[in-house]
């Protein structure tokens, strides 16, 4: 669990400055969330599918999800697995049971009912894991998927990260209820709250969640207390709304500086080994992304596909005239980059 | 055995459903009260094998009763669906399929429409109700930027083709702002909401044998469909249906009835009102019309349009929905591209005006016979 906690942390911080100098066109950090993303993801099973957000890269990374990957995806290069169509952080993984992540918030909730109801009818023993923000909670699709996962008895873990902040706005303008824990009862769901900085406290938390879950056939609300340490986005500079007193004040209470001290405390680490462990991980990810923006993008014939299962006349006929275009006008777009197979 | 077993069954349900069925006759009949036009029943035998006398909402009931029974990994779900439907449409079923694949949901569109989207992700058959098309708006999102984007989005890793969305739309003589909207037109601007190879997104049935055929093709397609079914040819839309199941090719238009001098396009119940502009110009101006059942809106099979469009260098394009950046553009701007050189005159467009969908003025509001009417006429005289 530590080594996933810092190899996210390091990845973020190269991801963020490869975005910095131009190289990728957009980036989403996890800092300060480490915990609540491989605290849940260790209690979970690859048998529990997960809808996401986009701020859980940490949950896809211990599931098993190779570093290329998300580099792959990030670059949107000829192997990444949804073909460079989405912007980046947008991650998702078939074998690892882990839902292609989609910019519009909370649209993953009652997608994630649906699919425990799915795994109720099919006897399966396993549950739903949907993360989502306190900022995403306000969406009527929040209201929408606590209210049928309660009516219709669907074995789900909605895991709210309470991070403080959606992008400029502090939580105060967004409820005045006692958070999203309070909302829980009042839809007749099983909620807990949780010191999202405690890696351990997620572990127990979404294990009892998951077994619950599974045996009762019944949803549990898990509401994390944490803070987005980190900017909302590449997009976004968090000290036009908010104090580096108060970012500082955080960073020195984060889970990574948490679990590192217990861990030493039992004796189980030390400074040596973690200098080791952070000199390997950066070793990877640099080679990683270098082997990823080496890679062309993928045939500009990509763009049509997929619309549909097969491609239908008119989709077909638009893939033509774009051919047809590109023969005569070639030079003007940026072929060398896109690879020519396929 | 399975099947005739079934098929009994269905055949039993029909006679108990059917009111007064001995009243249908074979021919167009006048409904009076609150239509605007004569229900001209489908003569065309799509399968061979024995019928049965349905209308459109127990058609779509025999039709649902087959997909629950041939897949046990479907469920029926949405808002008071369970009892039988505010239209009766999923009568009966829970009491055969059990509570837990035929069920109510709490009052919410884009929890149906979400809720579906993830059953079809863990590989179940979803078929959701949306009760009036009027209300498919707060399920817009989940439609247009999750269902009909999520193959593409993850490279085809994930998708949720086994969506079926049935939604009652169209006009029903006093429905008012909200229990009369043709949406379609909202949906056909959404690539990915449909199906593969010759079926698609939106179909628009127009009677009972095209609505059991089309409900079936959708729920078979492996991309997620919408199915909008005119609520006023619920009770009086009566056909011989096939009682085995059937499918009816989604994607494809039909000629409806063969002419030469123009063409008139049109879906749903406007089909009905074309077949019977085409009685009065037949009667009147002594020339004959083509009337086109489009079937499907997207994607539409503008190959049968086009080429009856350059047979009779004519075309009229009639449907409920207001006129601007209605699904009649569309048709019109792709006649105009593929046919110029075969018009004789402008395609026009018969619709609904640019305005909500009133309730005393619905009589005006339509674009019922007579203004079809003056279509043609006006397009013979260009």
């Amino acid at each position: 669990m530590y080594c996933d906690m810092v190899t996210i942390s390091i990845m973020d911080k190269i991801m963020y400055g490869l975005h910095r100098q131009g190289r990728i066109s957009f980036y989403m950090t996890n800092t300060g969330e480490e915990a609540v993303q491989i605290g849940s993801a260790a209690a979970l099973t690859l048998e529990d599918t997960i809808y996401a957000q986009y701020r859980e890269a940490g949950v896809l990374l211990h599931r098993g999800q190779p570093l290329a990957k998300f580099m792959n995806q990030c670059y949107g290069n000829c192997e990444d697995d949804s073909k460079g169509r989405q912007m980046p952080v947008h991650y998702g993984s078939k074998k690892l049971n882990f839902m292609t992540i989609s910019s519009p918030l909370t649209t993953q909730l009652p997608q994630a009912v649906g699919a425990a109801y799915a795994f109720k009818l099919n006897k399966k023993d396993a549950c739903v894991a949907c993360y989502f923000g306190e900022g995403a909670a306000s969406e009527g699709d929040a209201h929408a998927a606590f209210n049928f996962a309660a009516t219709l008895s669907c074995p789900v873990i909605f895991l709210c990260r309470n991070n403080g902040y959606a992008i400029s706005t502090p939580v105060l303008e967004q409820l005045k209820g006692d958070g999203i824990a309070a909302k829980g009862p009042a839809y007749g769901i099983n909620t807990i709250r949780v010191d999202g900085n405690d890696v351990l406290a997620m572990y127990y938390a979404t294990k009892s969640a998951r077994k619950f879950c599974i045996t009762q056939k019944k949803p549990v609300l898990i509401e994390t207390m944490t803070y987005r340490i980190g900017h909302h986005s590449t997009s976004d500079d968090s000290t036009a709304y908010r104090s580096l007193d108060e970012i500082s004040e955080w960073e020195t209470h984060s889970p990574l500086v948490r679990f590192r001290l217990y861990l030493e405390s039992l004796g189980l680490w030390c400074q040596k080994r973690e200098e080791e462990l952070i000199d390997s991980i950066k070793k990877e990810i640099f080679h990683a992304f270098g082997e990823a923006e080496r890679k062309s993008k993928p045939h500009w014939r990509n763009l049509f596909t997929d619309v549909y299962k097969e491609i239908p006349d008119h989709i077909r006929k638009q893939m033509n005239l774009m051919e047809k275009h590109l023969e005569e006008f070639k030079e003007h777009y940026p072929l060398s980059s896109f690879t020519h197979t396929k | 055995m399975m099947l005739s077993k079934l098929s009994t069954r269905l055949r039993h349900a029909g006679r108990k459903l059917l009111l007064s069925s001995g009243e249908f006759s074979a021919g167009p009949k006048n409904y009076a009260r609150g239509t605007h036009f004569k229900y001209f029943p489908c003569e065309k035998q799509i399968v061979a094998g024995e019928t049965q006398k349905l209308n459109m909402y127990q058609a779509i009931n025999h039709g649902l009763n087959i997909a629950l029974e041939n897949n046990p990994r479907s469920v029926v779900f949405g808002e008071d669906v369970a009892f039988g439907g505010v239209f009766r449409c999923t009568m009966d079923l829970k009491n055969r399929f059990g509570a837990d694949r035929v069920f109510n949901t709490p009052l919410c569109e884009q929890g149906i429409a979400g809720f579906g989207i993830g059953l079809a992700n863990a590989g179940i058959s979803a078929i959701a109700e949306i009760q009036f098309a009027d209300y498919i708006f707060p399920a817009f999102d989940q439609l247009v930027n999750e269902a009909a984007k999520m193959r593409y989005r993850s490279g085809s890793m994930f998708d949720c083709g086994k969506l079926t969305i049935r939604a009652p739309c169209g006009a029903v003589g006093h429905g008012g702002l909200y229990h009369s909207q043709s949406p379609e037109a909202y949906f056909a601007h959404t690539p990915g909401l449909k199906a593969s190879r010759n079926a698609f997104f939106i179909v628009v049935p127009r009677g009972a044998m095209h609505a059991k055929g089309l409900l079936l093709s959708c729920i078979d397609e492996p991309d997620p469909c919408i199915i909008f079914e005119p609520k006023i040819l619920y009770r009086i839309a009566v056909d011989e249906v096939p009682v085995a199941p059937y499918k009816i090719a989604i994607g494809k238009a039909e000629i409806v009835r063969s002419g030469d001098a123009v063409t008139l396009v049109g879906w749903g119940t406007q089909v009905h009102v074309l077949l019977e502009v085409a009685d009065l110009v037949q009667e009147k101006l002594g020339v004959s019309c083509e009337v086109i059942d489009l079937v499907s809106i997207l994607p539409w099979d503008a190959e049968l349009v086009c080429k009856s469009a350059k047979k009779t260098g004519r075309v009229i394009v009639a449907h409920e929905a207001p006129m601007t950046n209605g699904f009649g553009a569309e048709i019109a701007a792709t006649i105009q591209t593929e046919c110029f050189l075969h018009l004789e005159a402008p395609v026009q467009r018969v619709t609904g005006w640019d305005c909500p969908f009133p309730h005393i003025f619905e009589p005006f509001y339509l674009p019922d016979k007579w203004r079809c009417f003056a279509a043609v006429r006006d397009s013979l005289k260009y």
